[in-house]
């Protein structure tokens, strides 16, 4: 708590810059129903035109109630809200002033590309002239051109963002609120969105940019920090983290399995939050004098620990109080896997040519590796690249057109049912039945795996404790916090202890926090030999695991440890790596080779 | 800004028009489901019976009793079916084999020629489907009646009931069946146009998230209503000249009246249908439960209380007072009248205002239920 | 696996009775329809308007006119006064039935002559028309019975299993069909459609469940709606309208369910081939409305063209019709009832359609009259002065 005072308060409504706000934000609440909590709680700030402000928080922290009030979506409950000077509720030409992105683009699906831009041009008055140098404008923007007959639904998720961001764009708004643009969308495509993003910027245009992932937010130019209705923070990303100065570390030159490591760094009481980095181990100290003795963390005798430099991240997970611990709840329920004798330990997960044939397109081509048992196998990729149908493919939801998928060596095409039941699934979006109640989820899906009697309940009363969920469960499922709903999916996923564990974007649209108590639990599974097998967009993710498998165009372009990617994409221009630039480094030079081929 | 943008509201209107053309569904509802609904009603049901089946026990076989056979046989109305006993018929109608069995007794000649009167033909009918049942019963008596009256003529006695009736249909004159229930049965085709497939599009649009992108941009309230009422009434209008076509065109119902009335008629009861639809869609932001609120609010009583099948005087007093909210129920009288009888202005004029009524309170109700926020 | 079945069942219940909104959906509408159906579908015709137009006014005609108006059938008797007053009462709906009353029928039938009456029908509501012109008819006869005439035979009518033909001894047991067809097929389609679109669906086929437990998964709930509704729809039949239930309910069981399985079966398939909602319940109701229709409920099958019937043994309705026929569920209601024959006497026959009393045939209608109602009109017109 001490080290929340020390950072900058948000500045005073009162005074406004000289130029006047392009957002000014008064004393504002709004509340569902009459006497419902706050979902925003006396808001005030302002923000200077021209600039990009991002605004971040865990979830129901109330940014999309925010940008919906600013929008003119919802009436304040009380307070003022003024965009350029006028209040957004009222009648006037403000609508056309101010560009919109909803979370789900608010695109029409069964629309064309150009249809839909016709149709928000229309609708946003942009004429003659000005509406076909826009559209060339945007067109070339976005890179769509090629495009403008496919249906809008046909789109992958970067295209359909990049087209929801042209039609918020047309008519040259003064104001852009963008909510969450990024969820679900590859680290390419969210790289061009930011180009594209500071561009307007650097035309003038004031952007509000609400996201949930914090390397984003550490390229605006101011942010807001959101957590129950309140602004916590509010001030320049240097400034956040220049607070945290000296208390980011890493841990590096580990000899003892990271994991391990992880875990053990995250006991000391020194240690305010922890994530694993590629062979390293980040840490963030709650105080920057005080570091942890190495000793009791056993992370081999040439560790040491390395000052970097912070980021955004660092100073939200500080503001809100650190992380989990890295202490799963599972591990003490949780059975070691021990393999059937005759089984390869090094082959758990396989695929041998795997292929794929949509008609003529060819979606997975002849995609081969193998996964031992008890490592995290990232599958990451592009949107539209195949890294779903090949995840879907060894799961056994997809038949592979040639090629094998096993799993603990067998054909999920011959035997599904054996294998199915020592796999475990968690789907997008956390797939569970909305309408029931998190007690009826469990029982359902313990059931459905064959868990009956006694054994049930011992086994549901474990997965209740071990996640958590006492007070949560006979509430619907609907209306759980999505942090709970992803916890009560993956509970689900484990009743019947598989083996395997499959993964997909498990933690997409979730704030870190969540995000690092899921892989706190990922983590304690991996520990007792469970194999995982995960497709993610996120980079942090992707750093979390054993080896990376990289699919683009159907193939599979790239293998090995995240830090043995990074490594083979260093140049002299780009010396440390992010996981973000081996990713990007990897498909262009991939898709280079191609265009080298094929001329 | 203005509060109706011919623009915008065009561009609405547009892309409302390719999300209808895209959607299989909605074009199966719109005009494959309106001919086959209309094919059902022209030809299966048909309450005209042609082809009932009748057992028939000849326990006497004199010339009196051949010639009712014979009768009955000729009538055309009745498959007749002969049986050895009236135990052995009656097991068949038990197993719905048969609609009726006609026993003619063995001292049925006997007594007709003692002329007291106790000549009897027994009928007994399958009353379970109490309808059919009554056809059997009436078609019978009507051949009993032609039967006795040959007699009279032949004989030339005086068995001729002292009073006369001499019926005949004002309009419709064949007394087709499918003259009637064709009219009535478009009034159920546009219901489902009507209502059925715009209870769907602006929970549709809640449950996408394009609502929220849409209320984002300058649009008005009065462009949104109308950008959903207007292709669809375009829709339905389209769906109407299909119903007119093929009900005159290939199942021969004559058309009588003006097709201006028509369009009028058919323009005030598209607004009542889509307003209800709208209202429900706009309520319920939900495709499933507007959907089926929908199929409970109109569809279901276009069917039942509108009159096209079912007379409405026949109804308890609440059921009758309830049909005065039923748009069907003005719809359905309107198009038989058009069909069968021609533009008699003051029965349609009187329907066209309580179409006019419902319109502006279903239309009036969803205004007012629109609103330019998210809440 | 049995356990995980019923696993899957229960589940699929709990989200069909957990959202109060589906609970209401599905038991409001099959009260509301039950009561209001029963009552609003029937073929009878009640409180219906006969117009006079009376050029008599002897006494014949007066008793004539008394009588008719003690049946149920007409509500009023409308005097209609010149031949003007005949045709917009008739254009306007004012009178489903005119009985026109020529000058000298009180005359001739005090002469012992025969005596003609002219009855109006409107052709726009034939059905409902010709069903209380019979209604006049019978008046009528029993009227000559009572002047005493007696034909020298005479037919005696008995209505089995329902003697008194009461409509909603057979709306009833129909509706148990039709209702239970709602909702067992937007059960089972809009389940598998919902999943899809949620992402539930993928979850399930990677359990070790097998298509098949999946598909019964989905079909057993549906069966029990179609049963649940079904037995509210017969409980009100029997304790609520007091309709007699003489058939063996466990056989009615039975045949529920076997309806029940065979719409389920269509209601996966409509959702097999829609992606979303909103097209798996336009599919139920193309599929619904047609098959309603051509179940035989409002007219009876051997009536229909062969192209009907035989496209209809595809259909549930049908299924339920053929157990109807073979006592199910509706001979379920009444065989080995003790059929009362109503009366032997003629003039009691129950007579509720055309039966016109001295047409040569029940298709006498079609015969002289022109087919132009303006022509029709004229005719009148014409014989009226004749």
């Amino acid at each position: 708590m001490t080290s929340r005072a020390a950072l900058p308060r948000p500045e005073a409504p009162t005074a406004p810059p000289p130029g006047g706000a392009a957002i000014e934000v008064r004393d504002l609440v709004k509340r569902f129903g009459a006497d419902g909590p706050p979902a925003l709680d006396h808001i005030a700030t302002w923000i200077a035109p021209g600039t990009i402000t991002g605004l971040v928080g865990p979830d129901g922290a109330g940014k999309t109630t925010l940008l919906r009030t600013l929008a003119g979506l919802l009436a304040p409950t009380s307070g003022t809200v003024r965009i350029l000077g006028q209040d957004p509720m009222a009648k006037g030409s403000l609508r056309e002033q101010i560009g919109y992105m909803p979370q789900k683009f608010g695109l029409y699906e069964d629309l064309s590309v150009q249809e839909n831009l016709d149709l928000y041009a229309d609708l946003r008055n942009v004429l003659g002239d000005a509406r076909r140098k826009s559209f060339e404008q945007m067109l070339a923007f976005t890179d769509l051109a090629r495009f403008t007959d496919r249906l809008a639904g046909r789109l992958s998720g970067g295209m359909k963002q990049k087209l929801g961001l042209a039609c918020s764009l047309l008519g040259s708004p003064q104001v852009l609120l963008l909510d969450e643009p990024g969820v679900g969308v590859d680290p390419i495509s969210r790289r061009e969105l930011w180009r594209m993003v500071r561009e307007l910027a650097r035309g003038g245009m004031t952007i509000l940019w609400s996201t949930a992932y914090l390397d984003e937010a550490e390229l605006c130019d101011d942010v807001r920090l959101m957590n129950g209705g309140c602004i916590l923070a509010a001030g320049t990303p240097q400034a956040l983290m220049g607070a945290m100065q000296g208390r980011s570390l890493h841990l590096t030159r580990l000899s003892a399995p990271r994991r391990d490591v992880l875990q053990r760094a995250l006991r000391a009481p020194e240690v305010l939050d922890g994530v694993i980095q590629g062979d390293q181990v980040r840490l963030v100290l709650r105080d920057a004098g005080q570091r942890p003795d190495l000793g009791p963390i056993q992370a081999g005798p040439e560790a040491v620990l390395v000052e970097v430099a912070p980021r955004l991240e660092d100073a939200f997970i500080s503001l809100l109080g650190g992380g989990p611990g890295g202490d799963s709840p599972l591990a003490g329920v949780t059975r070691e896997v021990e393999l059937h004798l005759d089984l390869d330990p090094q082959a758990v997960i396989e695929a041998r040519e795997l292929t794929k044939r949509f008609g003529d397109f060819t979606a997975t081509d002849a995609v081969s590796f193998r996964v031992p048992k008890g490592e995290v196998f990232g599958l990451l990729g592009p949107n539209g690249a195949g890294k779903s149908t090949t995840f879907k493919m060894e799961c056994g939801l997809l038949k592979p057109t040639l090629g094998q998928a096993l799993v603990m060596g067998i054909d999920l095409k011959t035997s599904p049912s054996a294998a199915r039941q020592r796999l475990g699934y968690m789907a997008q979006k956390f797939s569970l039945y909305t309408q029931l109640t998190a007690r009826e989820n469990l029982e359902f899906f313990s059931g459905v795996y064959g868990l009956r009697g006694d054994a049930q309940r011992l086994k549901i009363q474990e997965m209740i404790e071990a996640f958590d969920l006492g007070p949560w469960l006979s509430r619907r499922t609907l209306d759980l916090p999505l942090g709970l709903k992803q916890r009560l999916a993956l509970a689900c996923a484990l009743m019947h202890e598989p083996e395997i564990l499959f993964l997909d974007e498990p933690t997409s649209g979730v704030d870190p926090i969540t995000r690092r108590e899921f892989w706190t639990h990922i983590n304690a599974l991996a520990q007792k030999g469970v194999t995982i097998m995960v497709t993610t967009h996120f980079m942090d993710e992707a750093e979390y695991c054993d080896r990376i498998g990289l699919i683009y165009r159907g193939r599979l372009i790239a293998l090995g440890t995240p830090d043995q990617l990074k490594r083979s994409t260093r140049t002299p221009e780009c010396p440390d790596p992010s996981m973000e630039d081996a990713f990007i480094h990897l498909i262009q030079a991939f898709q280079a080779q191609l265009d080298e081929v094929v001329p | 800004m203005k509060a109706l943008s011919a623009r915008r509201l065009r561009a609405l209107c547009l892309k409302e028009a390719y999300q209808i053309i895209r959607d299989p569904s909605s074009i199966l509802v719109a005009f494959v489901m309106p001919v086959v609904l209309l094919f059902v009603f022209g030809y299966a049901i048909n309450l005209d019976s042609s082809s009932l089946r009748l057992g028939l026990v000849m326990e006497d076989q004199g010339p009196a009793a051949v010639q009712f056979e014979q009768t009955l046989k000729a009538s055309g109305n009745f498959v007749v079916e002969a049986g050895p006993s009236k135990a052995a018929l009656l097991e068949r109608m038990a197993h719905g084999r048969l609609r009726g069995v006609v026993v003619v007794r063995g001292d049925f000649g006997a007594r007709l020629a003692q002329g007291q009167g106790g000549a009897a033909i027994q009928v007994l009918t399958d009353g379970s489907e109490p309808n059919t049942a009554s056809f059997v019963g009436s078609y019978v008596e009507g051949l009993w009646q032609t039967w006795q009256q040959q007699r009279g003529q032949n004989l030339a006695r005086h068995e001729r009931p002292m009073i006369e009736v001499q019926s005949r249909a004002w309009f419709n004159p064949s007394t087709v069946s499918r003259n009637f229930l064709v009219p009535g049965s478009i009034a159920v085709v546009m219901t489902i146009i009507g209502a059925l497939l715009t209870s769907l599009v602006v929970a549709r649009e809640w449950e996408r998230g394009t609502m929220e992108a849409l209320l984002a941009t300058p649009v008005t309230k009065a462009e949104m209503l109308l950008s959903k009422i207007l292709p669809y009434y375009a829709l339905g209008m389209v769906a109407m000249a299909l119903c007119l076509l093929v009900a005159v065109v290939l199942m021969d119902v004559p058309f009588r009246g003006s097709l201006l009335a028509l369009f009028v008629l058919s323009s005030l009861f598209l607004g009542c249908a889509l307003g209800n639809g709208l209202f429900l869609s706009t309520v319920m932001k939900n495709q499933f439960n507007a959907a089926s609120a929908a199929l409970v609010s109109a569809f279901l009583p276009s069917m039942m209380l509108s009159g096209f099948v079912f007379e409405i005087s026949s109804m308890p007093t609440a059921l009758r007072a309830l049909t005065y909210l039923i748009p069907a129920r003005y719809f359905a009288g309107s198009l038989q009248t058009l069909f069968q009888a021609g533009t008699l202005v003051p029965l349609l004029a009187a329907n066209a205002l309580g179409l006019a009524l419902l319109t502006v309170l279903w239309l009036g109700l969803t205004a007012m239920k629109t609103g330019r926020t998210l809440e | 696996m049995l356990h995980r079945l019923l696993r899957l069942i229960r589940k699929e219940l709990q989200v069909i009775l957990g959202d109060p909104k589906t609970r209401v959906l599905l038991i409001m509408p099959v009260l509301l329809q039950t009561l209001i159906f029963s009552f609003a579908a029937t073929l009878e015709v009640r409180h219906a308007t006969l117009a006079i137009f009376d050029l008599d006014g002897g006494k014949a005609s007066a008793d004539l006119q008394q009588r008719l108006s003690r049946t149920p059938t007409f509500a009023r008797l409308l005097p209609v006064h010149s031949e003007g007053e005949v045709q917009s009462v008739m254009d306007h709906q004012e009178a489903l039935v005119l009985l026109r009353i020529p000058q000298d029928f009180s005359r001739r039938l005090a002469e012992g002559r025969p005596a003609p009456l002219q009855l109006l029908i409107d052709g726009r509501r034939s059905n409902s028309a010709q069903i209380a012109m019979g209604d006049v008819s019978r008046v009528i006869q029993a009227y000559t019975v009572e002047r005493g005439v007696r034909p020298a035979s005479h037919l005696v009518l008995r209505n089995l299993y329902n003697p008194n033909l009461n409509s909603k001894w057979h709306v009833l047991p129909s509706l148990v069909a039709l209702i239970t067809t709602i909702g067992c097929l937007t059960v089972t389609a809009l389940s598998v459609a919902r999943e899809r679109e949620e992402g539930t669906f993928d979850q399930l086929l990677v359990s070790p469940l097998t298509p098949a437990y999946i598909m019964a998964g989905k079909a057993v709930p549906g069966i029990l709606v179609a049963l649940v509704q079904g037995a509210i729809i017969v409980s009100m039949a029997v304790f609520g309208f007091g309709i007699p239930f003489s058939g063996s309910l466990p056989l009615l069981l039975v045949g529920l369910i076997c309806y029940g399985l065979s719409l389920a079966g269509v209601g996966l398939f409509i959702s097999s081939i829609s992606s979303t909602q909103q097209q798996a319940f336009l599919g139920v109701f193309a599929f619904m409305a047609p098959a309603v229709n051509l179940s035989g409920y409002v007219a009876p099958i051997e009536n229909m063209p062969l192209f009907f019937p035989g496209a209809r043994l595809h259909e549930p309705p049908y299924l339920l019709h053929q157990h109807r026929q073979g006592r199910l569920p509706e001979e379920l209601w009444f065989p080995g009832r003790p059929a009362r024959p109503r009366s032997a006497a003629p003039h009691l026959l129950r007579h509720p359609l055309p039966g016109p009393l001295h047409v040569p045939s029940p298709h006498r209608l079609t015969g002289p009259l022109p087919t132009g109602a303006a022509e029709g009109r004229l005719m009148e017109r014409r014989s009226s002065k004749g």
